[in-house]
């Protein structure tokens, strides 16, 4: 920025003065097009969804003329999909289980973190690699003994078998972020804390929980937005519908219909995104900060 | 600690009135009290699984005798095995570095204009890895659906011939890779742009001033100062698409013939489908070795991050 600046007051000297105008504007256009051919097809299929899910099945049937388009629009998929009762079963399994989940999560990754990021004891870094491990631990690998584990106390085809495994997809991640956001608190503000008689408790709840707030929100998005998509668990422990949560539960028993119904399997999958697609319009900021904290801060 | 413990422990059933507060104050044993959740957690469901499973993996069928290597021994032998091994590693490779590419192609794209327009765009393009996986993939199965597929069709108006996309295993494969690099691709491009960001300006000015084309800025200025970002993420990512079970449990369930299983997605088959419970946790020990070179190397990236920051 400043070359340019400079090249102008001298012109003639150097060739490159017009030169690199030209190519700032050049390279504006390539980056316009790049990301406007990056948008349009990392909204296509959502869009298509959307666009599938307002056809009846007179028209998706039909399977003339172009499927991008809908020739007559109705809401009948989103009205036939909210009330049946299996999808509102599915809704409030993904409620409970997601609403469980995150306040165990927040609790217990709250907690640790604080005593990790500011209590030294022995053993606390090495804890603290260990919480990282354990996030890098993926739940693949895991599925089958906790499947055994699972089945062995009795909560196979249960939400609150899941409720008891989904920790172990949040609780890593949400500790070590929160880690990193305790450790960036000015230690000074401990020592008041402790001069002016605050225990331990009172410090974490009257200091660092309100002065780490937007890391406890982005650590809150990300244990809501990973309990509600988880899948590969569900698949595995759940197999009864009235059990299912909303991921598998779309995937496998709207599909299961003899003749597809793709309006209403995509007006299903669409409400079941809705959630984390409007939190993360609502607090994109936040939920960024999430995503990008495990390498920034950490 | 321990010794602490137990003392303020035995402070506080004498009963005597100010012990509490004491117990309260002590750093490790409230620290030890804190941390007990975490640890319930990750012993309990992550440390004690993994070992459960090595253990698993060395029983007979019906669980009731030990047989040593005996699952391992006939994984390696059949073809299939070697065939889901094949497909996770060319899915995994193929899938990551395109992913980098894109990201780091649209986190530059994004770098480069007016900082008022990059929010709008940022919030429309991380739209893919919002979508629960499983749902979005569901979009992306009757996008490739053989009787009326709509990108066949726009395939069509520019006259290329129809295209198979699940029915034949090359382009299955091909359609997995697709739709990973479609959900993984936002995420790489919001790792880059926060790295990018954090590339003084003054290097940029600096390089401008010495002359450097822009080849030269990113090859000496951006991408040693992101090469540690660049790194966790591509081996982070590398852990969670190869051992990514969604897309293909969504999209060909394993088919056709097998072809385009994964590790998970295998694992989970034998395992849990066919119910041989230690053959499938077998087959999803054999990521272990993959997973823990990626996360030596994930580690050891994250702690000279953290030296350098410090």
């Amino acid at each position: 920025m400043s070359a340019t600046a400079m090249n102008r007051d001298v012109p003639g000297i150097y060739h490159k003065a017009g030169s690199l105008r030209a190519e700032r504007r050049w390279a504006l256009w390539v980056a316009y097009i790049s990301l406007t051919v990056a948008a349009i097809i990392f909204l296509a299929p959502p869009f298509y969804m959307l666009i599938t899910s307002l056809k009846g099945s007179a028209e998706i049937a039909g399977m003339t003329g172009s499927p991008w388009l809908v020739r007559s629009p109705t809401l009948e998929n989103y009205v036939n999909i909210i009330t049946s009762p299996m999808f509102q079963r599915f809704m409030l399994n993904s409620l409970v289980i997601t609403a469980c989940v995150v306040a165990l999560t927040m609790v217990v990754s709250v907690l640790a973190a604080f005593a990790l990021a500011r209590m030294r004891f022995w053993g606390s870094q090495m804890l603290a690699t260990g919480v990282f491990l354990t996030y890098l631990v993926p739940d693949t690998l895991l599925f089958i003994p906790l499947y055994q584990i699972v089945g062995g106390l009795g909560l196979l085809n249960s939400i609150w078998g899941l409720v008891l495994v989904y920790p172990t997809l949040t609780v890593p991640f949400c500790t070590w972020i929160m880690i990193g956001y305790f450790a960036s608190i000015p230690k000074e503000l401990d020592e008041a804390a402790l001069i002016d008689g605050a225990t331990w408790p009172q410090m974490l709840w009257k200091i660092f929980i309100p002065v780490a707030l937007p890391g406890i929100i982005a650590a809150t998005i990300f244990a809501f937005t990973v309990s509600w998509a988880a899948f590969v668990y569900p698949t595995a422990f759940v197999t009864t519908p009235d059990q299912m949560p909303l991921t598998i539960g779309v995937v496998s028993q709207l599909v299961r219909a003899d003749t597809f119904a793709w309006g209403q399997i995509m007006a299903g999958a669409l409400m079941a995104a809705l959630p984390p697609v409007v939190i993360y319009a609502f607090l994109m900021d936040y939920y960024i900060a999430g995503l990008t904290a495990g390498a920034t801060k950490g | 600690m321990a010794a602490d413990g137990s003392l303020a422990g035995a402070a506080l059933r004498r009963g005597a009135p100010n012990s509490l507060q004491r117990f309260a104050r002590r750093r490790s044993s409230i620290a030890v009290l804190m941390t007990t959740p975490l640890l319930v957690i990750i012993i309990g469901l992550v440390a004690y699984p993994a070992v459960y499973a090595i253990y698993l993996s060395m029983l007979n069928r019906r669980m009731t005798e030990f047989v040593g290597t005996l699952n391992y021994e006939i994984l390696l032998e059949s073809e299939t095995f070697w065939m889901v091994a094949f497909q996770s590693c060319f899915f995994a490779i193929t899938a990551v570095l395109l992913k980098a590419m894109i990201g780091f192609w649209l986190a530059h794209m994004l770098h480069d204009i007016p900082d008022k327009g990059q929010r709008k765009w940022r919030g429309m393009l991380l739209v893919p890895w919002v979508i629960p996986p499983a749902l979005s993939t569901l979009g992306w199965w009757w996008m490739f659906d053989p009787s009326y597929s709509s990108i066949n069709w726009l395939l069509a108006v520019i006259s290329v011939p129809e295209v198979p996309w699940l029915g034949h295993h090359w382009w299955a494969r091909i359609a997995i890779i697709m739709v990973n690099v479609w959900i993984g691709a936002p995420f790489f491009m919001i790792m880059y742009l926060a790295a990018l960001k954090s590339v003084p300006e003054q290097l940029y000015e600096a390089a401008a001033i010495d002359g450097a084309t822009g080849f030269q800025r990113l090859r000496y200025v951006t991408l040693p100062m992101m090469a540690n970002i660049i790194s966790i993420t591509v081996l982070f990512s590398l852990i969670v698409t190869f051992a990514n079970y969604d897309i293909v449990r969504v999209l060909t369930n394993g088919g056709p013939r097998d072809l385009t299983h994964v590790f998970a997605s295998y694992a989970f088959q034998v395992g849990i489908l066919s119910g041989n419970i230690p053959r499938g946790a077998a087959v999803s020990l054999f990521m272990f070795p993959i997973l823990a070179i990626c996360a030596f190397f994930v580690l050891r990236s994250v702690v000279r991050r953290n030296k350098e920051q410090m």
